[in-house]
């Protein structure tokens, strides 16, 4: 069996890895494998693509309204696998499809984890399908379908939880910066890198990404250092929603190398 | 052992749990490790009954609604929780919650409303307990039931419109757990109906299950009898509802009627009738019936009563459908309406929206004489006035 890309990118790549959150048919209905191949192209290493929901009770107002947007624009569940379906003649990198529950339930379990398959999606993360129910009633089927299911884990969840996490995951733990939801922030603070710290020094068997917050340059450098990466989200919504003459791959490529630092080349 | 009790994963059936991020975890599991130990312990009983009887006013009559009896030919019986302080059954819940919460040690309350009536009852415990106190409402809600909005900002509450979504119930609920991720250790939050994720139905059912206890009672020295024929209540999330049904469940003489909100009919597309246009799907982090699209979008839900007004109901609620237990009637608001001038006119009680839509159930059975039946009033019309007046066939 083929290796699982996110392993593989994990095996060769143990620092910076940058992981870009984006919601599907956001800005526009079929924006979304363009905004894909871009990201690849502009040097990100893994991409996480929000399945919009109606109710996101985890995320900020920032991905509140682009999931908005995208449902008003049409997509749907049946419409993102029929977007990503050629993805894997444009794109190498993993991708992780990012959802709530309930539309993953209504569009039938089976059937989902096929459909990524065929569409060579690696992994998921639904935030809130607890993790003593995948475990019981979902596992094997993902396994079966060589579909990670990646876990979050914030500065209160109990190191007994953490681990029990960890053993049930095969991929790498999404690691909450801070107690909150979704949305961009500038600083992250003592008590932020004191957990940071906490969790490295537990030595897990899966890498760790660091997400929720992290927004350019200095707040991706500080999360690496104490992490394999981290996953950035609302500052790139926002970066897709600005400016709107610049062409997607405009956008796409001046935020990468704002991220990573580098000069924006012409 | 109740064939309806909560299990130990929280689950009624298949319906229940916790469905949510990580992010809640910590501050749901707090609560489930704590909440039936807390409110086991005979001190909080004592508070908590204490409250009830001396600020609540309970316990609320159960009142032989003669005229209404003789229209319907039967022996009518109304619980009135329109007489509870506030107004209506939503306080009983607020007391147990604030005394739950103190004994957590939390700081800052926060809450949900759609009608503003939970929101009133929270703001009012939240004074009675030196907490501060946020709540979310929907924009649309507050523009609909204003004189709640100003009972809780006169209470010392802040309210904090919901703008996102449909601007309704669902959305001030999206909001209020965002709050409590943002906020989790000094945080409690006070859910205002028998939904959320695991304890909070269990939780909310044994605050609001004082309703029933005190029926039985009532009904044996009224009628000789503790059991009626039939239970009635409405059902938005269904905690007026749990209360009353609570201590009959085990009892499969007794026949349990919910009343819905069809709004607008069940099939014009504007409804609330979640188990007639429902399906098992998870909302607010429990898996129960829920109005949803195919692809598993939530749908926003119409009533003409912003209590009822909410896509899913409890999972309880859920069960006792699935199970057959509980028969569901949809009321639309032309009856429900015509329910409350009906209630007015022949008993002087102007019913809260929700409320009315119970009475209209009575239309939906099939009375005998001797058919004993208790509906629960679960709230006053003092709130509702504009609605009355919109209507305006009166
Ligand atoms: C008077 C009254 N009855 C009923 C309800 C509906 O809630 P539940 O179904 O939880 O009793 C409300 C909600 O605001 C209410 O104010």
């Amino acid at each position: 069996m083929v290796k699982n890309r996110i392993n593989k990118l994990f095996e060769n790549k143990s620092e910076n890895v940058l992981t870009v959150y984006f919601t599907a048919g956001y800005p526009e209905l079929d924006d979304t494998l363009e905004i894909l191949a871009e990201l690849e192209k502009a040097g990100a290493d893994m991409v996480e693509i929000g399945i919009p929901y109606s109710d996101p009770v985890a995320d900020g107002p920032t991905i509140q309204e682009s999931n908005g947007v995208a449902l008003k624009n049409g997509i749907s569940m049946q419409k993102i696998f029929s977007q990503l379906k050629t993805m894997r003649k444009k794109v190498d990198i993993p991708v992780v499809l990012m959802g709530y529950f309930n539309p993953v339930l209504q569009f039938g379990l089976e059937e989902f984890c096929k459909k990524c398959k065929e569409c060579g999606v690696d992994g998921v993360i639904i935030p809130d399908l607890p993790i003593l129910e995948y475990v019981e009633q979902y596992k094997d089927l993902f396994d079966s379908y060589d579909l990670h299911n990646m876990y979050l884990i914030t500065p209160q969840t109990s190191e007994e939880r953490i681990r029990m996490i960890d053993e049930n995951t095969s991929g790498f733990i999404y690691m909450v910066s801070n107690s909150s939801i979704t949305g961009a922030k500038k600083e992250i603070s003592e008590e932020q890198l004191k957990y940071f710290n906490r969790i490295k020094s537990m030595n897990l068997n899966n890498p760790r990404l660091i997400g929720f917050g992290i927004s350019d340059n200095k707040t991706f450098k500080t999360a690496s250092e104490y992490s394999s990466g981290a996953i950035i989200g609302s500052a790139f919504i926002k970066a897709l929603k600005e400016s709107d003459k610049d062409s997607i791959a405009d956008k796409v490529h001046s935020f990468i190398n704002m991220v990573k630092g580098e000069k924006i080349s012409q | 052992m109740s064939k309806y009790a909560v299990d130990e994963r929280g689950y009624y059936g298949k319906f229940g749990g916790a469905f949510i991020p990580e992010m809640l975890y910590p501050n749901v599991e707090e609560l489930k490790n704590n909440y039936l130990e807390i409110i086991g312990d005979p001190d909080f009983q004592e508070e908590f009954r204490a409250l009830l009887k001396d600020y609540v006013g309970r316990p609320t009559p159960l009142y032989f609604a003669k005229r209404l009896s003789e229209k319907y030919g039967a022996k009518i019986y109304l619980k009135r929780e329109d007489l509870c302080h506030t107004g209506a059954h939503k306080v009983n819940n607020t007391i147990g919650q604030i005394l739950l919460a103190k004994r957590l040690g939390k700081k800052k309350i926060i809450a949900e409303t759609g009608a503003g009536q939970h929101g009133v009852a929270t703001a009012t415990v939240c004074a009675l307990a030196g907490l501060e106190c946020k709540v979310y409402m929907g924009a649309v809600d507050m523009e609909r039931q204003k004189p709640n909005v100003e009972r809780m900002r006169i209470l010392g509450a802040e309210v904090i419109p919901a703008e996102s979504g449909s601007r309704t119930l669902k959305d001030a609920t999206n909001e209020a757990m965002r709050h409590w991720i943002n906020n989790p250790q000094d945080t409690h939050y006070i859910i205002g109906s028998v939904v959320g994720p695991h304890p909070y139905p269990d939780m909310v059912t044994r605050f609001q299950a004082v309703i029933s206890e005190e029926v039985k009672k009532q009904l044996k020295e009224a009628e000789g009898r503790e059991n009626p024929d039939y239970v009635v209540a409405c059902v938005g999330g269904g905690s007026n509802a749990a209360g009353i049904y609570y201590h009959y469940l085990d009892n499969p003489d007794v026949k349990i009627i919910a009343a819905e909100a069809a709004g607008k009919g069940v099939e014009s597309g504007e409804t609330a009738a979640t188990t007639f246009k429902g399906t098992p799907g998870v909302l607010h982090g429990s898996m129960t019936l829920l109005m949803q699209t195919t692809d598993g979008q939530v749908v926003e839900p119409y009533s003409i009563s912003a209590g009822l007004d909410y896509p899913g109901i409890g999972p309880l609620h859920a069960h006792l459908f699935e199970t057959g237990r509980a028969k569901f009637i949809a009321v639309d608001d032309e009856n429900s309406m015509k329910a409350g001038i009906e209630l007015s006119r022949l008993e002087g009680i102007i019913p809260a929206v929700e409320s009315a839509h119970a009475f209209s159930a009575l239309n939906q059975l099939d009375l005998n004489e001797n058919d004993v039946v208790v509906i629960n009033l679960s709230g006053r019309g003092d709130k509702d006035l504009q609605t009355y007046i919109n209507w305006g066939k009166y």
